[in-house]
């Protein structure tokens, strides 16, 4: 579904990705792992239209067959039209704003365009209410996946940051993506935590969205991933079920035999 | 203690600096031209006053702790504060049957600018774009009713969308080149936008007349009653067989105001719980996540300047037709620099603390100089001689120092509390 062919990203004098490409299948959890500064986050960030790629070609084609070039789309349109959506490797949440607003205004596009030019909503008119109430129906749904429905309406700031994670993953999905790209989405978790997002992930799967990781928590990518992309040096080391990048001696050289903690951690 | 001494001795330090040339100095008109003149008691005053008073905080916040994040508001207090803003409303409705036309000319001109922060409030407030021109959109406002009015003859109820649309367009021109700026950047080429418009203003003259600015704009009409002095047919003394007095005029233009005023804060109140007004809110907190959620930050941050702009012209069309003269002069930076002043201190987004700021603000002032002129009547006293005429000048440095002290007690504004677009409990 997610094909990334010859990518190319230049900073200046540095090649932060080097002529990547992998494919993602749809209905999978795909992985892509490497060291720090491996150039993990700038790949996603071509993906979502953050960075414009220097080189190469980056391609969804949804179950309806339509293909999207993400490389060539405006940022917000590669959410709105492609239906990608992202967490970050820093929360983003709208601090400010309860944990109910952030779940409406993730689906902005759908009630925008119910709001007939915001005239409607400004008056409260029939076709928007019933739109919106479907927002919420929509946001209560999440609220309860993500076992935060007591907190809706809390300020977003106020959570404890395992449930921000959740609540920024939930805000994602909100737009009904068929692609969700997750920035080291167990950062920061503590082991409990960490079992939720797994479980968590893998509902997503099951509901037919496919999803894009990158994590340095090897516990996590190695239990849930269908398939794995290893990075270094901007360059992909390996590719391969987690059974078989965990065999290729690339990739224990590069980045699991770095230490004994992580090898630890992918046994268990 | 000792160190209480040495704080107080360096306060009084700088107060000598400062107060030796602003008090200790006086011009005063000689037989050639002015003499100037040294006032050392008044100075001596001044900085014994500053010593202790300092001395006197020092001691005292020894004993008590320093005020730091605000306590959350008891029931009793949040049941008073629900009850403030029905509580203005009423006496805004009631206030013109006061009959002092002193208070309802201070209450119209402190309509306006609350007029005025409530539009600026969905920029700054709610989007979170620092905007510096403001005044720009009042001045577009202002000028566009009295071209239309001076050179078509169209009316002020024709001319006030229009004024709108026009300051609405101006709006969107402005935001287009600073769509990629934040913070900072934002603020100074706002702040270039509202200075070119009045440089604009003030050199075309063949269109505005230049800084001799636009005599004669017509009053606003009610149902197409004027409120002439002749008391004929058409006015509206003479319809309701009353003697023509300028004091209906200054009422109805008082009304007029209330009426835009309330509707301005009606609609921002509606907006804020419209997908846009979110999407403003999430703008403010985080960009790059909007974008992440297919927000097309471009077109919402355009829509933020076009309606707070709106809102500026409209305010700027009453000004016009309120003051039936209008000039360059009218839009400098200080009124961009008030208006935003009431939004901050107001606390950002919140519509009742621009309201009871802009109160403050500009009535407050006004009520200020009053006070301190009556002040000054009292001294009779010869050791005041120099002081007391002079002291309603002093209203900026109290009004400066009260601000000050607002902003130190509560940082976040007088309202600082944010009211959910939504919850789940009312969905």
């Amino acid at each position: 579904m997610l094909s990334v062919t010859g990518l190319t990203m230049r900073f200046g004098g540095l090649k932060a990705v080097d002529d990547l490409s992998f494919e993602a299948a749809a209905g999978e959890i795909t992985a892509v792992i490497g060291p720090n500064g491996a150039g993990k986050t700038t790949v996603f960030n071509c993906i979502t239209g953050f960075y414009r790629p220097t080189e190469g070609g980056i391609a969804l084609t949804n179950d309806q067959g339509v293909r999207f070039a993400l490389d060539r789309m405006a940022g917000h349109r590669i959410a709105s039209r492609a239906k990608v959506a992202r967490t970050f490797q820093n929360v983003r949440l709208f601090a400010g704003m309860t944990v109910l607003e952030n779940l409406l205004v993730a689906q902005h596009n759908v009630l925008m365009r119910a709001s007939g030019l915001t005239i409607f909503a400004v008056l409260g008119l029939g076709g928007f209410r019933k739109a919106e109430r479907r927002g919420l129906d929509n946001a209560r749904h999440w609220l309860d996946r993500i076992g935060l429905l007591d907190r809706a309406d809390d300020m977003a700031g106020a959570l404890p940051y395992g449930a921000q994670r959740r609540l920024e993953i939930a805000r994602a999905m909100c737009i009904d993506p068929v692609l969700l790209c997750l920035d080291e989405p167990a950062a920061g978790l503590n082991p409990r935590e960490t079992e939720a997002l797994n479980a968590l992930l893998q509902t997503i799967r099951a509901d037919g969205c496919s999803l894009l990781l990158i994590e340095h928590d090897m516990g996590v990518v190695m239990r849930i991933s269908d398939h794995i992309v290893v990075l270094d040096h901007g360059k992909k080391i390996a590719d391969g079920t987690p059974a078989e990048v965990r065999a290729d001696s690339a990739v224990i050289a590069a980045y699991l035999g770095e230490g004994d903690e992580d090898e630890d951690e992918a046994a268990a | 203690m000792k160190h209480a001494f040495r704080d107080a001795g360096l306060s009084a330090l700088i107060a000598l600096g400062l107060f030796a040339p602003l008090i200790g100095l006086v011009t005063e008109d000689g037989e050639h031209g002015l003499v100037l003149r040294a006032r050392p008691i008044a100075v001596v005053v001044v900085v014994v006053l500053v010593f202790l008073g300092r001395l006197l905080l020092l001691t005292r916040a020894a004993h008590t702790a320093l005020p730091g994040v605000s306590s959350p508001p008891s029931a009793a207090m949040r049941r008073a504060g629900r009850a403030v803003a029905p509580a203005l409303l009423v006496l805004a409705l009631l206030l013109p049957f006061g009959g002092s036309r002193y208070y309802v000319d201070l209450a119209t001109l402190v309509l306006t600018y609350i007029m005025l922060g409530w539009g600026l409030n969905v920029v700054v407030g709610l989007a979170g774009l620092l905007d510096l021109g403001y005044v720009a959109f009042y001045a577009v406002g202002a000028y566009s009713y009295a071209l239309l009015a001076v050179d078509f003859g169209l009316g002020f109820w024709t001319c006030l969308p229009l004024a709108g649309i026009l300051a609405a367009f101006w709006g969107v021109l402005l935001g287009f080149p600073v769509l990629r700026l934040r913070g900072d950047y934002l603020a100074i080429v706002t702040l270039a936008f509202g200075e070119i418009i009045r440089i604009v203003l003030n050199n075309w003259v063949s269109l505005t007349n230049g800084p001799n600015g636009i005599t004669g704009i017509p009053r606003p009409t009610l149902f197409g009653l004027t409120f002439s002095m002749d008391g004929g047919p058409g006015s509206f003394a003479g319809f309701f067989n009353m003697e023509p007095e300028t004091i209906q005029r200054v009422i109805y233009l008082y009304y007029v105001i209330l009426g835009l005023a309330l509707l301005t804060n009606w609609f921002t109140l509606r907006l804020r719980r419209t997908p846009l007004g979110r999407a403003w809110e999430a703008l403010r907190e985080d960009e790059t996540a909007c974008r992440s959620l297919g927000i097309n930050v471009t077109n919402t941050k355009l829509t933020a300047f076009a309606i707070g702009a709106m809102f500026g012209g409209f305010a700027g069309a009453f000004f016009a037709t309120r003051q039936a003269f209008i000039s360059p002069e009218s839009f400098t930076f200080i009124e961009s620099a008030t208006v935003l002043a009431i939004v901050v201190l107001g606390g950002l987004g919140s519509q009742l603390g621009v309201a009871l700021a802009a109160i403050v603000m500009v009535g407050g002032l006004e009520l200020l100089r009053s006070f301190l002129s009556f002040l000054a009547d009292q001294m009779g006293s010869p050791l005041f001689a120099g002081v007391a005429n002079e002291l309603p000048l002093y209203r900026m440095l109290v009004f400066g120092l009260a601000l000050v002290v607002v902003m130190v007690l509560r940082p976040r504004g007088m309202v600082s509390t944010r009211t959910p677009t939504v919850t789940l409990g009312r969905a």
